[in-house]
């Protein structure tokens, strides 16, 4: 579809179907109690560590903190060479360019965070200087935010254009595009209602990935925020053809936790999205607690913090 | 980077039995003890496995007149003489140990009954304990529930309760009626004794006076002959509306008080501006929780013409994610069928759909070797004349029809002879209302289903039965001077 704001997104938009709190709530709540033991559990953790966008998005943050985190993403685990990587580090796009030269060759990615991360508050020309900025240092992916002033009162026509704007300067000189994941901040939309609005906001105006939250407010990713993206990208592949992945960023501490956003993915949207490519968590803390439950899965016991790696 | 691509399958994650102890055998629970039948006994399976888990003791009539003389005894002599604040004492005392054995309970519920050991843990134990605590609370509140200063008790409470919910029902039945300060004699369903007779040992640890609470066991003729017991005050039964007319008639003519609670063919009613996930979700639990073996179950499923196609296709991708299976893995959904006869019934009613033109689909799911199954199943183009539509069918069976306008799904849904509960999915408040209005069903849940309450009266028009259980209304049904 040309992506074009007119009356028919906003048609779209009010012709979704509502969401019930309670009984969105009660599902997201009955996956969670799933039960992930032994050999299911050791291909959940395994599966979640390669998926971690394992970020730092701190004013502290310097080039010696960001070439640490990229190393820990290519080597999680590095007493276990069949432990996976991540999926990405996710960076300032100041850090773009140190995270790019350490990442090298190994397949990972660098998302960078843009559009005036975490605020969106700056004018849509910053915004998209933001994007081609990190772009040009090389970001294989995009964390864009959407503004959320605009949305909540009812410019979703602004919030249209400045996504199609921001993919637009995601393209690279040589026409290929860094992926847009389009952060919806779902703390401050508040409702389940225009979680959903929002998903299909952005993935009409060309967003690759839809994403939860930035970090920076509470409550930040959730069980039933994430179950209403998963279905607004199942809904949509279904109506479109086009299949769009899904990243809770946020909150997402314990494998205990990622194990249910999976079992989640499982049983909303399938296979198809039980792939790095699809699904991604947006963490830092989460990956030592997948390691240490991954080396109690092998060898029988927890051996401690002090046996994985600082970020 | 990418880990290789395969599906996600749950590892088997079974609940441990051992903390059940199953006996070999049972006598009948009289007076505060064991003891012996003057008849002969019978086994008790696990449907899943058909595996017998123990013999169970069929009580005659002579066992049924020992248990009313010890009820009437204990009635007469210490339970109607203990002021209300008394009677709670014992009631929260049982609540407590019913909420610390819960796990013992619902492993031994999922195992006797078939129902996953998630809805054994999560919806039938948490229910107990909450209906044993909020009736205890009433106990000795009697004279403020609207029925007079100080409204009496009846005497001795004869109670027949069904296989589908067996503790759930026990505590429907034994807590009001203890509140209220009669006696009872109860008598589980004979496929699922094993849960009431465990209650047995509760009622020793809380010390309940003896003759208090007395368990037979047994079958149709002993249920029989507990209702048609000249010293029973009042008849409680939850089963069967065949059952439940026979007990009718035979307390015709006596002083008896009853309640019924019986069959259903509850409509659950999806307008095109429903939250269609959810009521998705609210399809499924409202016909297959508990293996659809729920008398409010939301059996016949009215859709919108206009969003006829989408619910389906969203219905049967949800369906096809359902897990039958061993009843005691904590991620089944499905469990199994409660009996052989059942399952012949269920078969039977579902080929009648066939040979009536109605479109069969099953959710893909393997059934095991032994024991006794029924894949989540729903029959679409089916109309008010076909028999599935009508009759009870007791199992996870779902007759899907359509409807235009408000007033074509009312009529529909009030086109049965049953009326115990019904189901309204729209997003918009004035229809619920005006819906819930004139349904005709003792309950009607919007934008949800299945959702119980102790506070909340529950019971059905027409051939649902009559009389109300749980709330106030509940505790009317056991006292004098109040209509039920």
């Amino acid at each position: 579809m040309a992506p074009t704001a007119t009356a028919s997104l906003r048609k779209t938009l009010d012709g979704l179907p509502g969401v019930d709190q309670v009984g969105l709530e009660a599902r997201a709540a009955g996956l969670g109690t799933r039960s992930i033991k032994t050999t299911s559990k050791q291909w959940a953790i395994d599966l979640a560590i390669s998926m971690v966008d394992l970020t730092t998005l701190e004013g502290s943050d310097t080039p010696g903190k960001v070439r640490a985190l990229a190393n820990k993403a290519m080597r999680p685990d590095p007493t276990d060479p069949t432990c996976p990587s991540a999926a990405a580090v996710c960076v300032y796009p100041d850090m773009v360019a140190i995270a790019k030269d350490t990442l090298g060759d190994s397949g990972l990615n660098v998302a960078s965070v843009a559009t005036a991360f975490p605020s969106g508050r700056a004018s849509l020309a910053v915004k998209l200087a933001d994007t081609r900025d990190a772009v040009a240092a090389g970001a294989d992916e995009i964390d864009m935010v959407i503004d959320r002033g605009a949305f909540l009162s009812g410019n979703i026509d602004l919030v249209f254009d400045e996504i199609v704007a921001t993919k637009e300067a995601c393209a690279r000189p040589d026409g290929s595009h860094a992926h847009l994941k389009v952060i919806f901040e779902t703390g401050e939309l508040q409702t389940y209602d225009n979680v959903r609005k929002a998903s299909w906001l952005a993935m009409m105006a060309g967003a690759d990935f839809i994403k939860t939250s930035t970090g920076k407010v509470q409550p930040a990713a959730t069980l039933p925020v994430t179950l209403v993206m998963l279905e607004a990208v199942r809904d949509f592949r279904d109506e479109t053809g086009r299949q769009v992945g899904v990243k809770p960023a946020g909150g997402i501490r314990t494998s205990k936790d990622a194990i249910k956003y999976l079992v989640m993915v499982n049983e909303i949207v399938g296979d198809d999205w039980l792939d790095p490519d699809w699904f991604r968590f947006g963490a830092s803390t989460l990956l030592n607690d997948l390691l240490m439950q991954r080396q109690k899965m092998l060898t029988g016991h927890y051996s401690g913090p002090d046996y994985v790696t600082l970020d | 980077m990418t880990t290789k691509r395969k599906t996600f399958e749950y590892a088997p994650a079974p609940e441990s039995r051992a903390i059940v102890d199953i006996k070999s055998s049972y006598g009948l629970f009289i007076n505060g003890e064991f003891v012996d039948g003057k008849g002969g006994s019978f086994k008790t399976i696990s449907p899943a496995t058909e595996e017998v888990l123990a013999e169970v003791t069929e009580a005659t009539a002579a066992d049924v007149d020992t248990a009313v003389r010890a009820a009437r005894k204990a009635y007469e002599t210490v339970w109607s003489k203990l002021p209300g604040s008394e009677r709670a004492k014992y009631l929260y005392r049982i609540a407590r140990i019913m909420a610390e054995r819960s796990r013992e309970f619902a492993v031994l519920e999922s195992l006797d009954n078939g129902k996953p050991i998630k809805e054994s843990r999560d919806v039938d134990l948490p229910l107990v304990a909450q209906w044993f605590f909020y009736y205890a609370g009433w106990a000795d509140k009697l004279g403020h529930a609207g029925l007079g200063p100080d409204p009496k008790a009846l005497g001795v409470a004869g109670q027949v309760i069904p296989w589908n919910f067996p503790i759930m029902m026990l505590a429907w039945k034994i807590a009001p009626a203890l509140a209220a300060g009669n006696t009872v004699v109860l008598k589980p369903a004979e496929t699922t004794p094993l849960t009431a007779l465990l209650f047995a040992e509760v009622c020793q640890q809380a010390e309940l006076p003896p003759g208090v609470v007395n368990i037979i066991t047994g079958a149709g003729p002993t249920g029989q002959a507990l209702v048609e017991h000249p010293d029973v005050d009042k008849v409680a039964f939850t089963g069967s509306t065949a059952v439940g007319k026979a007990i009718a008639r035979s307390v015709a003519g006596t002083s008896k008080k009853v309640t019924l609670e019986l069959g259903g063919k509850a409509a659950n009613i999806v307008f095109d501006d429903a939250p269609l996930d959810q009521a998705i979700e609210g399809i499924v639990g409202g016909i297959f929780f508990n293996q659809g073996h729920v008398c409010c179950a939301g059996s016949r499923l009215l859709v919108q013409e206009n969003v006829y196609d989408d619910v389906i296709e969203r219905l049967k991708r949800r369906m096809a994610t359902l897990r039958l299976g061993d009843p005691l893995d904590k991620n089944t959904d499905i469990g199994a069928i409660n009996s052989a006869e059942q399952l012949a019934r269920i078969k039977e009613l579902s080929a009648v759909g066939d040979a009536e033109g109605a479109e069969r689909w099953s959710a893909p799911c393997e059934i095991p070797d032994h024991g006794f199954w029924f894949a989540p199943t729903i029959f679409t183009g089916v109309t008010q004349a076909h028999r599935i539509a009508r009759e009870e069918i007791f199992g996870p069976v779902l007759s899907v029809l359509t409807f235009r306008t408000p007033a074509e799904a009312i009529e529909k849904a009030n086109n049965t002879p049953y009326g115990l509960s019904a189901g309204v999915w729209t997003e918009k408040g004035s229809r619920i209302l005006s819906m819930a209005s004139q349904l005709r069903a003792g309950v009607v849940w919007a934008n949800t289903f299945n959702k119980f309450d102790p506070a909340s009266p529950f019971g059905g028009y027409k051939e649902s039965g009559y009389g109300r259980e749980g709330g106030r209304h509940g505790l009317a049904a056991y006292l004098q001077g109040a209509s039920a």
